[in-house]
Formats: C-alpha cells, sequence, structure tokens
C-alpha cells in the first residue's frame, strides 16, 4: 500500500489515503463517506448470498486507518449503514467498544434510517443534515449544498453520497474507470468507503482536482 | 397394438379424408410409436403437419382408451403436456388444436400457460387441468413452484417439446430438461405411471444428441422419425449497382430498400428477416420512405413490440391482409402464415441452418418452391450468400451444442421446487443427475450448491441471518412468503436485461425498451420504437414516459441481443469462397464475380488469402498500432483468438491491447509498435500449451464478466424488484459488474462465478475447437502484409466498436502513459 498523499484545502493539510479516506492532519481526524455498514447482511437476510466477508473487509480497513493515523475523532458524511438494523451492525457495537475513546460524527445521508436508540448505544454524535467544523463543512447530498446560508458557503463542504469514479482515456481506444477523490472549487465528493458499491462518472472541470484510487495507490489525475 | 386397425385411426384418418388430407407416412410412424408408449424425437420442418404427428397420436390413443365414450367423456385430467418456446406461438397452436377437437366432436379443452394467463384462468386450471395444456419452460416451472403440483401429472400421457431445436443449447432447454426429469420421477413414484416424451425438431447437425438431450430422465434411447420432405429452395442475392470497396456494416443495407419495392409488389406476402430490433425500426422507417403506398399494408414485428400489436399482425398475416411485414427472429418460428409466398433476408443470418429455416416461411403447399432473396448489408456478405448457397448443397447444417453444467438454473430449479412441496435431496439429486446438462454433476458441486441455498455460502455464523432454504426434519423448503413470492418473480428472467415499459405520457402502451438503453437518455433525447419517433420524458415507476416527437433525427435504440456469431460451417464455406477467386480458373459464383473490384483492391493493397493461407494486416493509423488476422471462424472465435494472441504477444514485452472483431477476423489495436513478424508468427500461433494459455487469458478479459451477467440473474443473485414496488427493493439493488469484482474479490471459489467462467471455456475458447483452428493455421502459409492504408477486409472490422482490453502493463503505468498521451497532443 502506497503512503497516503497530501492535499492542502483552506490551508489544512489532509492525507488521501489509497483506502478511500481522508486524514485532516490538524484536527486529527479521520474523514469517511458511504460505508453502508450491514449492507451484506441486509442481502444475506432477502437470501441474496453476497460474500460477508466484504463486510468484514471494509470494517478491518476502517479499524487499520484509525490505527494508522491515531485518530481522534472519525467524521462521517452519510450513509453510514445501508438499511434496517440487522445482527452484522451487532457485530460493530461490539467493535466499537474496542475504540471507545474514538469520538464518532455522523451527517445522517439518506441511507442512515436506524432509530436513535441505536446512535445512542453505538456512541455517534449525530447531526441531522449538516456539520462545521473548523473551515469546513461536513454533509451528505450535494444537493443540501445549494440550500445553505451565505455563511455557511463560505465553508468548504465535504460531501458523499453520489460514489463518484473518473474515467481516463488513452491512445488504441483504451479506456479506465477508478473511484476517486473529486475536489471542486467549494466542495468535495469523497469516494465511497465500502467496496461493495458502484459508482458514478464525473467530468471535472478546469481547475478542479481529481485524485483516483488505483488500486494500492492515489493519483492525482486533474 | 397395429395402428391401422384401431379405432383411433379409423376416425383419424376418415375425418382427414373430409378435409381432403392423406397423412404423411411420418406421421403415421409417430402415431404407431405413441401408441406403443414410446419415446423419441420427430424431425420435421415447419410447415409440413409436425404439430399433427404428435397430438393426434394422442387423441388417437385416447380414442383407442376410450372407444365408447371418447367423444362425451369430459374432465378427463391432463394428457398432454406441450411445451413451445414462444409466448407468440402458444396461442396459434392452441387455436389449431382446438379446431381439431371441435371437429372431432369431442370433450377436451385446451389450455394455455404462459405470462400472459389471467390470474382467474390459472385458478381454473388449478381446479381442473384442461386435457390439454400448452405452455413455455419459465411457466413450467412456476407450475413446480405450486403446492400440490404433483397431481397434476396424474393423468399425463404425453410430454411434447416443440421446436427443441430452439430450446437446446440455451439455459431454457435446461429448464426443459429438469421439468421433465421432475415429472417424469413424480409419474413413477406417486402414481406408478410413465408417460412418453417426444421431441419436434427442425434439421440441426446433431439431432441424435437432440434426443439423447430430451430422453435423458427417462433413461430410454427412443425413435428418431424423419419427415424426409424435400422441399425446394431457391436462393437470389440482391446486388448493389456499384461495389462499394470499404464496406460498413449496416449501410448498404438500407440504401438498396428501392430494390425491395418491385419484389413486394408481385408477391402476395412477403416476410423481411432482419438481424437485430435496431435495424428493424430503421428498414421499416425506410420502406415507407421509399413507398409511401405501403403504408397500412406493411407492420413491424419484434419482440419488443407490444404483444397485442404483434398479435394483430399475426392475425393479418394468416389471412394475407398485410403486403409485408418486417421482423427479427420474432418470427422464425411457428405456425405457417400460408400467404407468404416470398422471404427477404437482410444481412448474414449466420448459419446455414437459420437460413433454411427462414427460406421455409415462404411457399407453404407441399410443392411450392420457397423463394428466399438475400439482401446484404455490406458488400463483402455477398460472398457470405455464395457460401450458403454452396452450403445448402452439400446439405452442411448447424449443430446446437446442448448447455452442461448449469449452476445457476438448477440453483434456481432447487429454490423453485424448495417453495411448492420441498424436496429430499438425495431424491432429486439422482434426479438432477439424470439429465444430460448435469450429468457430470460431482458430488462435491451438489453439496456446494445445496450449502449455498442453505448457508448463503461460508459466512460468520454468529452475525448472519441469511435466509431461503430451510431444513425442516431433512425437507428442504423456503417457508418465507416474501422470499418466495420473490423467487416465483425470478423464474422468467432467464432472458437476460431487465426491460421497461415504454407509454406515453397521455396514455397508452408503445413497448418494451432494455434498461441499459433508456437510462443512457436524457429527458427530451428523441428515439425510435415500433416505428415512432419519441421523446424520452422520464422514468417513473419501471416505466419510461415519452410523447410523440416530429424531430427527424433520432437514437435508434442499439439492442443487446442478436449479435449471432458464424457458424464453423459458413466459415468454412467462406474461406473456399475466397479459395475460389484467389486461385482463379473456375467459373465464379455471381456474388464473387460482383466482388470482384473489391477483391482487385484488396489484393493491390494487400492481398486475397486461398485456402491454405492466413492474412495478417499490419497498418498504422492515428489510432495507433493495428494488427488484422482474418481466419473466417465466426466472432465468438475470434474473440477468444484475439486474447490468446494477446495475451502471447504481452508476454514478449508489457504491452496493453484493445480487441475489436467479426465474423471475418480480428484486430488488435495498440499504442505501441506490436511485435509480431515473420520470427515469431508461428510461435504465436501455435497449438502447444494451448490450454493454459486459455485459462490465462480469460481471467485478464471482460468474457467472464459479461457471462456473469446472466448468471449472476438466473442464479438469483441481482433482483429485479417486484412491478410498482421499486422502491421498496432499492435497498436491495446492485450491479453485476459490482457482483462480479466483490466475488472475485471476497469468494472467488464461488460455484456461480466459477460458471461464468466455464460458460466462456465451453462457448468461446472451446478448445477443440481453437486447436483445430491452430493446427490448420500451422499446416497452412501466414502472410504477413504492411498496408499502407486501411483494406477493404478490415476496414469493417475497424468500424465495428465491440471492445476489450488485455494488459500485461501494471495498471498504474497505464494510467501515466495515458496522461502523457493526452498532455503530449
Amino acid at each position: 500500500m502506497q503512503n497516503p498523499i497530501p492535499h492542502i484545502v483552506r490551508n489544512n493539510t489532509l492525507w488521501l489515503s489509497p483506502e478511500r479516506s481522508l486524514f485532516w492532519e490538524e484536527e486529527n481526524t479521520l474523514i469517511i463517506a458511504d460505508m453502508h455498514l450491514g449492507k451484506t447482511g441486509h442481502f444475506r437476510k432477502a437470501g441474496i448470498a453476497i460474500p460477508q466477508s466484504i463486510y468484514k473487509a471494509d470494517l478491518q480497513r476502517l479499524m487499520s486507518q484509525l490505527y494508522l493515523f491515531k485518530v481522534d475523532r472519525l467524521i462521517i458524511a452519510g450513509d453510514f449503514t445501508h438499511s434496517v438494523a440487522n445482527k452484522e451492525l451487532d457485530l460493530f457495537l461490539k467493535w466499537r467498544k474496542d475504540f471507545s475513546l474514538l469520538h464518532i460524527d455522523l451527517v445522517k445521508g439518506n441511507h442512515d434510517i436506524l432509530d436513535d436508540a441505536w446512535y445512542n448505544e453505538a456512541n455517534i454524535s449525530v447531526s441531522s443534515k449538516k456539520l462545521a467544523a473548523g473551515p469546513y463543512l461536513f454533509i451528505h447530498d450535494l444537493k443540501v449544498h445549494q440550500k445553505l446560508t451565505e455563511e455557511e458557503k463560505q465553508l468548504y463542504a465535504f460531501t458523499g453520497h453520489m460514489h463518484p469514479a473518473i474515467a481516463i482515456k488513452g491512445q488504441g481506444k483504451q479506456s479506465l474507470q477508478f473511484p476517486c477523490f473529486y475536489f471542486a472549487k467549494e466542495y468535495c465528493v469523497l469516494p465511497a468507503f465500502s467496496r461493495f458499491t458502484g459508482s458514478f462518472k464525473v467530468k471535472p472541470q478546469i481547475g478542479e482536482n481529481v485524485f483516483a484510487v488505483v488500486e494500492d495507490s492515489v493519483m492525482q489525475l486533474a | 397394438m397395429e395402428l391401422p386397425h384401431t379405432k383411433g385411426y379409423h376416425i383419424i384418418n376418415n375425418w382427414l379424408e373430409t378435409k381432403g388430407f392423406k397423412p404423411f407416412l411420418f406421421q403415421q410412424e409417430a402415431w404407431q410409436q405413441i401408441l406403443m408408449g414410446n419415446s423419441g424425437l420427430v424431425n420435421a420442418p415447419t410447415g409440413c403437419g409436425k404439430t399433427f404427428s404428435v397430438f393426434l397420436g394422442s387423441v388417437i390413443d385416447f380414442i383407442n382408451h376410450h372407444p365408447e365414450d371418447y367423444a362425451s367423456r369430459k374432465n378427463n385430467g391432463l394428457q398432454l403436456l406441450w411445451i413451445t418456446p414462444l409466448r407468440a406461438l402458444a396461442k396459434d397452436i392452441g387455436r389449431a388444436i382446438e379446431e381439431v377437437i371441435a371437429e372431432l366432436g369431442m370433450n377436451w379443452k385446451v389450455g394455455i400457460r404462459n405470462g400472459d394467463t389471467s390470474t382467474t384462468e390459472r385458478a381454473s386450471q388449478k381446479r381442473q387441468m384442461p386435457e390439454v395444456l400448452i405452455i413455455t419452460p419459465e411457466s413450467l416451472h412456476l407450475l413446480l413452484a405450486q403446492k400440490g403440483y404433483p397431481e397434476i401429472f396424474h393423468s399425463l400421457k404425453i410430454i411434447a417439446v416443440d421446436e427443441w431445436h430452439e430450446l437446446l443449447g440455451s439455459k431454457r432447454g435446461v429448464q426443459v430438461e429438469l421439468a421433465i426429469s421432475r415429472i417424469v420421477n413424480v409419474q413413477y413414484s406417486k402414481f406408478n405411471s410413465q408417460c412418453s416424451v417426444w421431441g419436434i425438431s427442425a434439421t440441426i447437425g446433431n439431432l441424435e444428441e437432440a434426443k439423447e438431450v430430451l430422453l435423458s430422465p427417462l433413461q430410454k434411447s427412443g425413435i428418431t422419425i424423419k419427415a424426409n420432405l424435400n422441399k425446394k429452395i431457391e436462393v437470389e442475392s440482391i446486388f448493389p449497382d456499384e461495389i462499394e470497396k470499404y464496406p460498413w456494416a449496416g449501410h448498404l443495407g438500407i440504401k438498396l430498400a428501392h430494390k425491395l419495392i418491385p419484389i413486394i409488389q408481385q408477391s402476395r406476402t412477403t416476410l423481411i428477416f432482419i438481424n437485430t430490433r435496431g435495424m428493424s425500426e430503421r428498414w421499416y422507417q425506410t420502406l415507407l420512405d421509399v413507398c409511401p403506398e405501403l403504408a397500412g399494408s406493411i407492420a413491424l414485428h419484434h419482440s419488443s413490440i407490444d404483444r397485442e400489436m404483434r398479435e394483430w399482425i399475426e392475425d393479418n398475416l394468416h389471412t394475407g391482409n398485410l403486403k409485408a411485414v418486417v421482423c427479427t427472429a420474432s418470427l422464425d418460428l411457428g405456425v405457417d402464415f400460408r400467404p407468404v409466398e416470398t422471404v427477404i433476408q437482410v444481412g448474414s443470418p449466420k448459419g446455414v441452418a437459420r437460413f433454411l429455416q427462414r427460406a421455409g416461411r415462404s411457399g407453404h403447399s407441399p410443392d411450392a418452391v420457397s423463394k428466399i432473396y438475400f439482401l446484404p448489408t455490406h458488400s463483402l456478405e455477398l460472398m457470405e450468400a455464395a457460401a450458403l448457397k454452396s452450403a445448402m448443397q452439400e446439405n452442411l447444417v448447424e449443430s446446437r451444442p446442448p448447455m452442461m453444467l448449469c449452476f445457476d438454473v438448477l440453483m434456481q430449479y432447487l429454490n423453485t421446487i424448495a417453495i411448492s412441496e420441498g424436496f429430499l435431496p438425495d431424491e432429486i439429486y439422482k434426479e438432477v443427475a439424470s439429465t444430460f446438462c448435469f450429468r457430470d454433476l460431482t458430488k462435491d458441486e451438489w453439496q456446494h450448491i445445496l450449502h449455498f441455498i442453505t448457508e448463503g455460502g461460508n459466512a460468520m455464523q454468529q452475525y448472519d441471518e441469511f435466509k431461503k432454504v430451510e431444513i425442516i426434519e431433512g425437507v428442504y423448503k423456503i417457508n418465507s412468503r416474501k422470499v418466495a413470492m420473490r423467487h416465483r418473480m425470478h423464474i422468467g428472467t432467464i432472458v437476460s436485461d431487465s426491460m421497461l415499459k415504454v407509454k406515453f405520457m397521455s396514455g397508452g402502451y408503445v413497448g418494451v425498451i432494455e434498461e441499459y438503453f433508456i437510462t443512457r437518455l436524457e429527458a427530451g433525447d428523441v428515439f425510435t420504437l415500433a416505428g415512432r419517433n419519441l421523446e424520452f420524458l422520464m422514468i417513473k415507476d419501471m416505466t419510461a414516459l415519452v410523447k410523440k416527437s416530429d424531430k427527424k433525427k433520432s437514437i435508434v435504440p442499439s439492442w443487446n441481443g442478436g449479435r449471432m456469431p458464424l457458424s464453423a460451417n459458413l466459415g468454412k464455406k467462406l474461406r473456399e469462397m475466397l479459395d475460389s477467386f484467389a486461385v482463379g480458373g473456375k467459373q465464379l459464383a455471381v456474388e464473387l464475380e460482383a466482388l470482384k473490384p473489391l477483391f482487385d483492391l484488396q489484393e493491390t493493397l494487400s492481398h486475397v488469402p486461398k485456402k491454405n493461407e492466413l492474412l495478417i494486416e499490419q497498418i498504422e493509423t492515428k489510432d495507433g498500432f493495428h494488427l488484422f488476422v482474418y481466419p473466417f471462424e465466426g466472432r465468438l472465435v475470434h474473440e477468444a483468438m484475439a486474447a490468446i494472441l494477446a495475451y502471447r504477444i504481452s508476454r514478449i514485452h508489457p504491452i496493453t491491447f484493445s480487441f475489436a472483431m467479426n465474423d471475418y477476423g480480428f484486430e488488435l489495436l495498440s499504442d505501441q509498435a506490436i511485435p509480431v513478424d515473420d520470427t515469431n508468427v508461428y510461435d504465436l500461433f501455435s497449438p502447444e500449451d494451448l490450454l493454459n494459455d486459455i485459462q490465462r487469458s480469460v481471467n485478464s478479459t471482460e468474457m467472464a464478466k459479461r457471462k456473469f451477467r446472466d448468471v449472476a440473474v438466473i442464479g438469483g443473485l441481482i433482483f429485479q424488484g417486484m412491478p410498482g414496488e421499486k422502491k421498496k427493493a432499492r435497498h436491495l439493488q446492485s450491479s453485476a459488474s459490482l457482483l462480479f469484482k466483490v466475488f472475485s474479490e471476497y469468494d472467488s471459489g464461488n460455484l456461480l462465478l466459477r460458471q461464468a467462467y466455464q460458460e466462456v471455456m465451453d462457448q468461446q475458447m472451446e478448445e477443440v475447437r481453437l486447436r483445430d483452428m491452430l493446427t490448420r493455421i500451422q499446416q497452412s502459409q501466414i502472410i504477413i502484409t504492411f498496408p499502407e492504408r486501411l483494406t477493404p477486409f478490415c476496414f469493417p472490422i475497424k468500424v465495428d466498436s465491440m471492445r476489450e482490453d488485455l494488459s500485461s502493463e501494471k495498471l498504474e503505468d497505464r494510467v501515466r502513459r495515458m496522461q502523457q498521451q493526452l498532455t503530449s497532443k
């Protein structure tokens, strides 16, 4: 695995990890989006045999990122869980106890539909639409961005929801597609953290930055 | 019992006489065998009374068993189960059978069971089964998903499988095999009786094998009955006024549309077969543009068109009210439309069997000549017309190899019988292993499948809630009503793509269309369906809403289906055709004579290969470096060969290729020079180490991923949602490509994933055919040319767009190099 690469936004340093997470150095915080925890369990409960090892791997990847950066805080820009509660979420609760000092913030996404009681038990602070921290603002869906106040729009936004991917083309009709971090002028769209997610192709404009997750490394493409 | 002395035979014979008919010899033979309780296969072309060979046999048998009261007996239970591949056929056959029964004054009922059968009709069938039930393979499986299904088969005498050649070689054929294995054993174990099984098939290369597959669950060899009716077929090619030297698939055909008008006008009714639905839409429009008088007497028929519309067209074909119908394979099968005098085939039919079948749609009186015109869509296809004629003379008809070990269909089937009665694994294993498809099923694979449907594969016991099939006192059963309902929805999904209805905003149904096409449109885009220009508005509840549009320019949907590969027989014939030109001296077929200017240009720029030569062209263009190879073996084999060749070249040095292919040859395209020359070319085409290279190149291409789409849908991994309930199922949506990725990464031993690879190996990377080809190439001369510009042979490949990649470079290196290329421009 390649080391994370730095990217500076509003004078703060973000470390982009090939595990599809961002480490915010100044605040010692890990930022992710679209973990879709319990998605395999939801499918399996319906008789669709998705291998559960994806779920296990996602959880382990998150854990290794927390250890690697030794963070105090985890901010999730929405869609932390996939659907209604299931047993896979119980495993998360157990796992949570091993990280009891970690502060977890969740900005609710369209998939975050669990009861308040569950978030309480999981010791997760929940914001329903947005969360401000330093020069940054965390929201789930870009649509929310359009409804922000002028003051809030001064902050740089981190969003998820889209599961962005970038396609590049070469000679000889070659074409490749990768999940990416998409930095526009006023906001960033984070790649989906879970590997059991589809993607949406983004088309960057001039002046925007895109970092592709190419297997075990992060490469700047725009 | 001697047929001629039976009461049933007398009654049927008399009835035929009153109509002025005499039974054909093959029909009498079939009746005799049916009376003796035998099973077998009837080989007869459409339009020769093949339906009667089996159906009347069952009537004769019934009369013989009830000589006194055969006419008045009612509610006799199911006697004849008639399996047909196409819904559209069910109605026609039902009508034909009902007529006979009425004229014989009998009290049999005929029922139809398919996706269009209403729930009330189903319920009444459940109370009292009709004597004859006409059914599709999917609906038959749905019948097996019904509680108490064994009772249905109590009185069953004959299972007839119509158009078996169409089903054989597809997964629906496997469904038939499994259903027969169940019915036969239910009869035996529950009622101690045994029905007979009869297949009806057009001529194919492997008739004996077709019979073996069908009768395998009976453990009988059965009897083959051949109609031996020789029908005269006349083939005529339609020539363009000028031969274009750079043939471009699809573009010539339309330009020749005006040449069809006199043919249509001179004939009572004409069927115009087009290979793809997309092109059929364009042809329909063009014919109307060229000859507006045809409006009202010409129609468009393909599988995406509204059912009522299709039925209207079929009815009007019977009555002769239509002058011409533009159609796809949707009219390949079925009862005869007597008024059809002429058939036009547009574009390559890809095989001799299909061409014969289509030709047979015309000229129905016993000694009429079937007349078929061939209209090429690009000039090189004229060569195929010559090849087809020659193949027909030699009676070279293709085989349909049956599918083997379809785990996806088996999984679906096990879930099906788990819904209704549940099953005992030992009993079902024996049945399944008695079918041809699963005769090599190992105990291990069987256990793996049971594990998959009960436990969902390997999981973290404590944190898993997988629920599908449960084991209760040894019986494997699905108890959850939700799971059962979802599964029932699923059984018809052997057709791969998910379809959306297309409706007008103002109401009114237009037809159906593939989801993947419609999701690429934006509101305001105009597309063509069912001969109409439609503006796309939005998707709502599995329905695409549209309004009429006056815009002239529209997108024609490119449907996924319809890309049949060229058969090996036709490929061989094509090589002979080229040879006759290259060697010269002999009288050329008219089609080849017409192609002379094109061949001359090919010879000037490059070379026209003889039978014992393989042509390779290396050309550099602004797109990159091209390597064209022309084995004339058909698209599928070319795709496989391209992958293997790319893999072998990439071992020489790191390089990335994309492929393209058509039925004549294939192209490797790279951004670097391709290291192929006289020194290594024979090694690159060597049959040595083939199996290993096949395996390695399959792993590095998209072929398995494409196969996995179907496998995942049939195997129940992709849930397409219930009608009108799309939203609730949203959390269960995923795509085949995503599943392929996660299974490859996290559960690479998965049976369904393995099946996708196996299908590539069986159907495309078929070792024997590849080895034969390579051996042939080794014995021939490989000719490498370096043309300065594109040649007539390579042009159609270059404009073909189906591509995939093979790379031996590190992914990161590829990305870097693509970036450099972009920036250096």
